[in-house]
């Protein structure tokens, strides 16, 4: 296993610059989750570390060797796709020897067998491996994938949006069992998506890409509880944070004078440049807190029951604002509701650039 | 507006049944989610209603008159289908006006009604747009409008945000229930995500190869699922299942997961009611969400000691594997509450929120606690 750097990496393909300078340090043995929407150049990303592409500037390491003239099999990482690209008239086992057959790997018989079995142990395939592989499900088949990748014992796993072709239920469990699966193996694992519950789910760190650049990089819970800046903001969590906006005066951000008031720091206003007043104000679903004594008053727009809550759609003045209250609080359509907000969790942001006003951690990357 | 009724109607090729005796009410104004997984004969039922595919026997009725006999034209339903369909040469406006160009209906009339629909779906800025410049909700939203500016009995739809992203698919929901409320059609309307079925429905009829596995409202499904299927298809992370079996204690009843690999103490009346239901007290399915998963740091009267496993940090809450024995629950806790891997708390089941099944059948034993 392995420690992965990439150095002030750009990428263009003609006029297009899909990686603008960008760095990762991924630590030996983490989980890291790159999050974007499509087109932000996580594949990109995955594509020259695994050595199918080269960088037009900018460094990759690979346990601290740089691996810029290597090519993608002495890189010695592991793949995996969306689509499982296996051999359908291969069973489950052949499917598995294959990359240990090759000529430039000298890997006894012995070897090959213990290799096959640990690895269909893991991932719980073991009564697949006489099977021909057009006869498996999704779920199997992507097991297996995961599988051929787990034989090889790679420096590094690269994953490209593994689950995105399986059903909702599947993800739910297999997001489980590959988050298992890496901690078992203790493996780096570099993981592609644009879904946040996956990236949040699993990641020991994210990172968010957006248009080639790398917005913020954090835990889960640094990048949830402290958004760099809306685009984060609002990519990360569902319901998509609340953002609402106003102008500061007299120490309050005014979103709707009269009806839509909320105190704010000194602190914030001092980093907005000089004769800027307007900020975004950013406040999650949980955090807008309806019920007796809220001090602000909101017409109910829509209710919409999830299950274990339900998330309240707010009508105040123009302004629609979501909030998450209990499954069995009763809330009617159309009727007027007072509510607050969690003080403690709110985030200003500046209006034009979008940028977080309160302090953001950084996450050190390592050194 | 009208009500749709469906009796015993079934669809079959050969041997095999797309639908099954399948019995719905749809009232008046109400929306209404056929929900379940593909190939399970939800988009045939909302096809067979809306005329466009024959049914084998049984009866369909809209404002209480059978429609077999109707051609799809002469029902008039409206059909809003996943891939929107707009007549690309056509502004958003005239898409949107074009099931009114074969009416007799004035210039003035159909200007307004365009104008008014257009408002309401919030796309008045884009009328003069061809679908080419719109984006993906709103080419939908283009979609809708001219499903609506007939003002049509009933409005049926195929997966109308299946094909959009997760953010845009968030707000649609919201706005197309909002619509709902204010025109009041009748609405049916087929989707696969669950999330989708208990957001937007006024009732959720469920359906599982071909055959109707319940209909209710969503906190009816959510909380009282009729069988398995339903518990573990409606509601995210699933609902965790494993199977049991309830033993008589002193003043309790010992519920035992897996093969003994949990011992939880249970109200009384639970060995009772199974015993009343003739039901074995080996062939349970003990099935819980993760939120009826409760859990303590410290040693409590009642909770079982457990290791946590893997932590799912969510966001507002975090969802925690729990080892109970060999069986892993999962737990819905406070962000943060659970800290590490390998860290042992504290944990019972809720029995509020613990449903008791047919381990052989998967139906659900009715006892509520």
């Amino acid at each position: 296993m392995a420690r992965v750097e990439l150095r002030n990496i750009t990428k263009k393909f003609r006029r297009h610059t899909a990686l603008n300078d960008l760095s990762l340090d991924i630590g030996d043995g983490e989980f890291f989750v790159l999050l974007g929407p499509t087109g932000a150049g996580k594949t990109t990303t995955l594509r020259l570390i695994a050595g199918l592409d080269a960088p037009d500037a900018g460094s990759i390491l690979i346990g601290g060797g740089d691996v810029g003239k290597w090519s993608a099999a002495e890189r010695d990482v592991a793949l995996v796709f969306q689509y499982y690209s296996l051999y359908p008239h291969y069973t489950v086992r052949e499917n598995l020897e294959f990359p240990l057959k090759s000529k430039h790997r000298r890997i006894s018989a012995d070897e090959v067998a213990g290799r096959v079995a640990r690895a269909a142990k893991t991932l719980r395939i073991e009564h697949l491996l006489e099977r021909k592989t057009d006869r498996l499900s999704g779920g199997e088949m992507q097991r297996v994938s995961i599988g051929r990748a787990i034989v090889r014992q790679p420096r590094v796993f690269l994953m490209d949006e593994p689950l995105s072709n399986l059903d909702a239920k599947l993800r739910e469990i297999l997001r489980a069992e590959l988050k298992d699966l890496q901690m078992k193996l203790g493996a780096t694992f570099l993981y592609v998506t644009h879904d946040q519950v996956e990236a949040m789910s699993m990641g020991d760190k994210v990172g968010v890409l957006n248009h080639g650049r790398i917005v913020q990089i954090g835990t889960p819970h640094q990048i949830y509880n402290r958004p760099r800046d809306t685009f984060v903001a609002t990519f990360v969590g569902s319901p998509a944070m609340n953002l609402l906006s106003g102008v500061i005066r007299d120490g309050r951000v005014m979103v709707a004078p009269g009806k839509l008031e909320i105190p704010v720091e000194a602190a914030v206003a001092t980093r907005l440049p000089q004769g800027v007043d307007r900020v975004t104000l950013g406040v999650r679903s949980e955090d807008v807190m309806v019920g007796p004594g809220g001090g602000l008053e909101g017409r109910v727009y829509g209710v919409e029951n999830h299950g274990v809550e339900k998330i309240v759609t707010l009508k105040v003045d123009d302004h629609l604002l979501k909030a998450t209250v209990p499954a069995r609080m009763a809330i009617a359509v159309d009727s007027t509701v007072p509510f607050t907000f969690n003080p403690r969790k709110l985030q200003f942001f500046a209006a034009q650039t979008g940028v977080n006003l309160g302090p953001v951690k950084e996450e050190v990357n390592h050194g | 507006m009208s009500g749709i009724t469906l009796k015993n109607v079934e669809k079959y090729f050969g041997e095999n049944y797309i639908i099954r005796k399948l019995n719905l009410e749809i009232r008046d104004r109400e929306f209404l989610v056929l929900l379940g997984p593909s190939g399970c004969g939800k988009t045939t039922t909302l096809r067979a209603i809306a005329g466009l595919e024959d049914i084998d026997s049984g009866e369909i009725l809209i404002d209480g008159k059978p429609v077999q006999s109707r051609q799809a034209a002469d029902r008039d339903i409206a059909f809003v289908f996943q891939l929107f369909a707009l007549y690309p040469h056509l502004t958003a406006y005239e898409n949107i006006a074009f099931p009114l160009r074969a009416t007799q209906e004035s210039r003035g009339v159909v200007d307004q009604r365009v104008r008014e629909v257009a408002k309401a779906l919030r796309i008045g800025n884009l009328l003069d747009k061809r679908p080419s410049a719109l984006s993906g909700g709103d080419m939908q939203r283009v979609a809708i409008g001219r499903a609506l500016v007939r003002r049509p009995k009933a409005l049926l739809m195929d997966e109308p945000i299946g094909a959009l992203d997760a953010k845009l698919r968030e707000e649609m929901r919201a706005e197309l229930k909002h619509i709902h409320l204010q025109n009041e059609a009748t609405t049916v309307y087929v989707t696969h995500d669950q999330v989708e079925a208990m957001a937007m429905a006024d009732k959720i009829a469920i359906m599982n190869e071909g055959v109707l596995q319940q209909v209710g409202s969503p906190s009816d499904v959510y909380q009282y699922p009729a069988n398995l299927f339903v518990g573990q298809f409606v509601g995210s992370p699933i609902m965790n299942v494993v199977s049991g079996a309830i033993r008589p204690g002193d003043g309790y009843t010992q519920v035992m997961l897996g093969e003994d690999d949990a011992l939880l103490r249970f109200p009384n009346e639970l060995y009772h009611k199974v015993v009343e239901h003739r039901h074995a007290e080996d062939e349970l399915a003990v099935g819980v969400r993760p939120e009826g998963v409760l859990v303590a740091r410290q040693a409590t009267d009642g909770y079982i000691p457990v290791e946590a496993h893997i932590i799912e940090p969510l966001g507002p809450y975090d969802i925690v594997d729990l080892k109970f024995g060999k069986q892993l629950l999962r737990s819905r806790t406070a962000s943060g509450y659970v800290e590490k891997a390998g860290d042992v708390v504290w944990a019972r089941l809720d029995e509020k929120q613990t449903h008791f099944f047919n381990n052989r059948t998967g139906e659900s034993l009715q006892i509520r606690l």
